[in-house]
């Protein structure tokens, strides 16, 4: 009975437990988390995956102060019917640059991880404005506030530069030209358009609302709902690269 | 005039500092809002500098009115406790309970009738369901956790609370906290972390809050006449100090400018989705449970006059939930691209969690060893003690569903909803709503207004929370299925619409049974509501004045 008697340490001395809890909470947690920093297949890189642009990343913010993470996953399972249904499973290196991620918990509608060119710009545009008139058994909010507000970037510049303050790879160059660069993937034709694929590869730029005359809120969601799963071409992803 | 009376009053270092902190903060408030990108963030500077100029004239006005002595530690023998922060944070968590609840209901309306999202941005689905899921974790659960824990730790340490400002600005600071995250949320400021979704300045008060609330229960238990820490105590520790960490890890971002509400968090990726579980689970680990263990291991003992029915079974309970716990997280990030390893170990320690879960359940309902007979006349007892077994449901159901090849199916739908339900409404709820029934009495020092109307509650909440579970099981497996269905030719079965048509009846059902368990709670509002405005405290003894 010595070893239950041992337990009155904790008992009388209030910061030896409190010592005692940190000590036992903190093992899970190191334990799980410190190796995702340094293991290859959770830092791996793969070719295509690039900084959003400073429109698609207006576009996230919306996405994210919307809570669309709440209903819709960006996270394909390698599972034969997911694979089947939404595309080819989701890598880590494809959420690198989420901050914060946005794999979701939930599906109360479908996966978004590859929705990129899977409709078209005026279905989006249609969809979000009225959900039901295009998916009629849909139980989705309107948000046909988007295309009437005007898209609010006069300060994405810092956004760019706290992120690359945290590590994603935006350039001075990259910084300098954000609004540039929004008006420019926000218009059909723009005679930017080749500066802006030089430092945004395979970016998409055109008017996304139907509205050229404005830049919209749902210019920007559009915008990055169309580039979510783009990046990776599958064709010349090496899915064992990372086996050892 | 206060002042003549006692001329040698003198303002504590206390009072002093903190009205001009205050003063500081207000004055940081006003330029923030004059120079605030947005004007939501504009909207929350001015309610920081209003609530901070408030907090300045309470606290002189608490200064004029108070008497030059400090309460006493003790009257008499007996310890002087400080009730009046628990009574505020009580009557809180009915009122945060029941707009909770409310606000639930509303959303899940909106699944089974979308048109209720009425093409409002501040009412649609995607706004209030964090709100939903702030008001009835973290202002409802919140507050009967503040309330308890230092009704717990003054009562079990045999000590008054520590502070003097100190109790009263971890609840009014801890309430004002919830005000600016739910207004943030309609208004569209939010992390989008599930769970974590205010954003950094609210964090940051937070933190503040928190840790003034750390060091009130620790100094509290450091000024304790009994030998020893009572388990309930142990408990809560471990709920205050690992929420704290979990805060801190989970919110640790860098705001894009001091006059922007936005910020971007350190963490990316795969490395935010573990991080975002390790803290997601733990707040279901070390808020919704160890929190509200340390409520059952007070409150059930009490209302039934028996003894923990066994001190090691508690000790193993402690250490070994407490460990388990934080290794779980990563069951919700089963096939995604977490590694595989640590999904595994994911789903082995919460399989392993089943049996402290369930140890911790034995310790609770064979406490009532001996006073069986009470659950047929105490119905807040009964109350209690059912919850313990919804916490011994959902504790089996939560490690079945962290199995991975059960996840594959359980993962994204319904039947996780369910599974928390069972869990918040069964557990939490219950456990609470005996807690305050329990509390009110105790504290105004006078009988609960009608134990019929605790019955009524009872019943009418047991069959909404039964309506609620039972319809997202079968929603959630239908869905999931209904996903991985294939017709004989090798093609999926059915388009994703015709899954979300499918669950219709289930989300009507579902909502009815939060309607149920509203109309439960406003039965305890109104109980609650009568026994604090009731004449009866004329006829109670006034032995311990509480000293405000």
């Amino acid at each position: 009975m010595s070893l239950w008697s041992k337990h009155a340490v904790f008992e009388k001395n209030s910061i030896i437990l409190v010592i005692g809890i940190l000590i036992v909470i903190a093992v899970g947690g190191l334990v799980e988390i410190v190796p995702l920093f340094y293991l290859k297949n959770t830092i791996e890189k793969v070719d295509g995956v690039r900084p959003y642009t400073p429109l698609e990343l207006a576009g996230r913010n919306i996405y994210v102060r919307e809570g669309c993470y709440l209903c819709h996953s960006q996270m394909i399972r390698p599972l034969r019917d997911e694979v089947e249904r939404y595309g080819h499973y989701s890598l880590a290196a494809e959420s690198m640059y989420d901050r914060p991620f946005q794999w979701g918990s939930k599906r109360t509608g479908p996966d978004l991880a590859r929705v990129g060119g899977k409709y078209s710009d005026n279905w989006h545009r249609d969809h979000l404005r009225d959900p039901r008139s295009v998916v009629p058994g849909s139980v989705m909010p309107s948000y046909s506030w988007l295309e009437q507000t005007e898209l609010d970037y006069k300060n994405i510049a810092q956004d760019l530069k706290v992120q690359a303050l945290l590590g994603v790879p935006y350039s001075a160059e990259m910084i300098a030209n954000v609004a540039v660069d929004v008006q420019t993937q926000a218009t059909t034709d723009s005679p930017n358009a080749a500066d802006l694929a030089k430092r945004y590869p395979k970016a998409q730029a055109r008017d996304f609302d139907g509205d050229p005359d404005r830049i919209t809120e749902a210019d920007a969601l559009i915008a990055y709902l169309q580039m979510l799963g783009t990046q990776v071409d599958f064709k010349l992803y090496d899915d064992k690269a990372n086996i050892r | 005039m206060a002042n003549a009376l006692a001329p040698q009053k003198t303002m504590t270092l206390g009072e002093g500092g903190l009205a001009l902190t205050f003063v500081a903060l207000a004055l940081l408030s006003l330029v923030v809002a004059a120079k605030a990108y947005t004007p939501e963030y504009a909207f929350h500077a001015y309610l920081f500098a209003a609530a901070s100029i408030a907090s300045v004239f309470a606290i002189i006005n608490r200064y004029y009115e108070r008497p030059a002595e400090h309460p006493p530690l003790t009257i008499g023998d007996k310890p002087n406790y400080n009730m009046g922060p628990i009574k505020f944070a009580t009557l809180m968590a009915v009122f945060w309970g029941v707009a909770g609840f409310a606000v639930g209901l509303y959303i899940a309306s909106e699944l089974a009738f979308p048109s209720l999202n009425l093409d409002l941005p501040w009412i649609t689905f995607g706004r209030l369901r964090p709100l939903h899921t702030s008001a009835v974790i973290f202002a409802f659960g919140g507050n009967v956790l503040v309330a308890t824990s230092f009704y717990v730790v003054q009562r079990t340490c045999r000590a008054r609370l520590a502070g003097d400002l100190a109790p009263w600005f971890v609840v009014l600071g801890y309430n004002f906290f919830i005000v600016i995250a739910g207004t943030g949320y309609l208004l569209g400021i939010t992390q989008s972390k599930e769970y974590a979704e205010p954003e950094w300045y609210a964090d940051l008060f937070l933190t503040v809050v928190w840790v003034t609330y750390f060091l009130v229960y620790l100094a509290t238990i450091m000024r304790r006449t009994e030998p020893h820490i009572y388990v309930a105590n142990w408990f809560y520790l471990a709920f205050i100090l690992t929420i704290a960490v979990l805060h801190l890890g989970n919110n640790a971002a860098v705001p894009v400018s001091l006059f922007s509400p936005k910020s971007y968090i350190v963490w990316s990726g795969v490395q935010d989705a573990m991080v975002q579980w390790w803290y997601g689970h733990n707040a279901v680990g070390f808020f919704l449970t160890a929190g509200f263990l340390a409520i059952m291991y007070y409150f059930i003992p009490k209302k039934c006059d028996r003894p923990v029915y066994s001190y090691r079974l508690s000790i193993i309970h402690f250490w070994a939930l407490i460990f388990l716990y934080i290794w779980a997280g990563p069951h919700h990030l089963h096939y995604t691209a977490l590694p595989d390893w640590a999904q595994t170990l994911g789903m082995t320690f919460s399989v392993m969690l089943w049996m402290p879960s369930w140890g911790g359940m034995i310790n609770g309902i064979m406490t009532l060893s001996g006073a069986w007979d009470k659950l047929r006349t105490d119905p807040v007892l009964r109350m209690m003690v059912v919850s313990v077994a919804f916490y011994g449901m959902s504790t089996f159901e939560g490690p079945l569903m962290s199995v991975k090849v059960v996840n594959s199916l359980s993962h994204y739908t319904d039947w996780t909803i369910g599974h928390v339900h069972s869990g918040a409404l069964g557990w939490v709820g219950y456990i609470s709503f005996g807690a305050i029934y329990c509390l009110v009495p105790w504290l105004w020092n006078r009988p609960l207004y009608s134990l019929k109307l605790v019955n009524w509650h009872f019943w009418i909440s047991t069959v909404g929370i039964v309506l609620y579970i039972t319809a997202m099981w079968v929603s959630g497996i239908l869905q999931g299925l209904m996903w991985r269905a294939y017709t004989s030719l090798g093609f999926l079965e059915y388009s994703f619409v015709e899954t979300v048509e499918a669950m219709h009846p289930f989300y009507v059902i579902r909502a009815l049974g939060g309607l149920l368990f509203l109309l439960g709670a406003l039965l305890m509002a109104w109980n609650i509501w009568k026994t604090v405005n009731s004449a009866e405290s004329a006829a109670g003894r006034v032995a311990l004045a509480p000293a405000e």
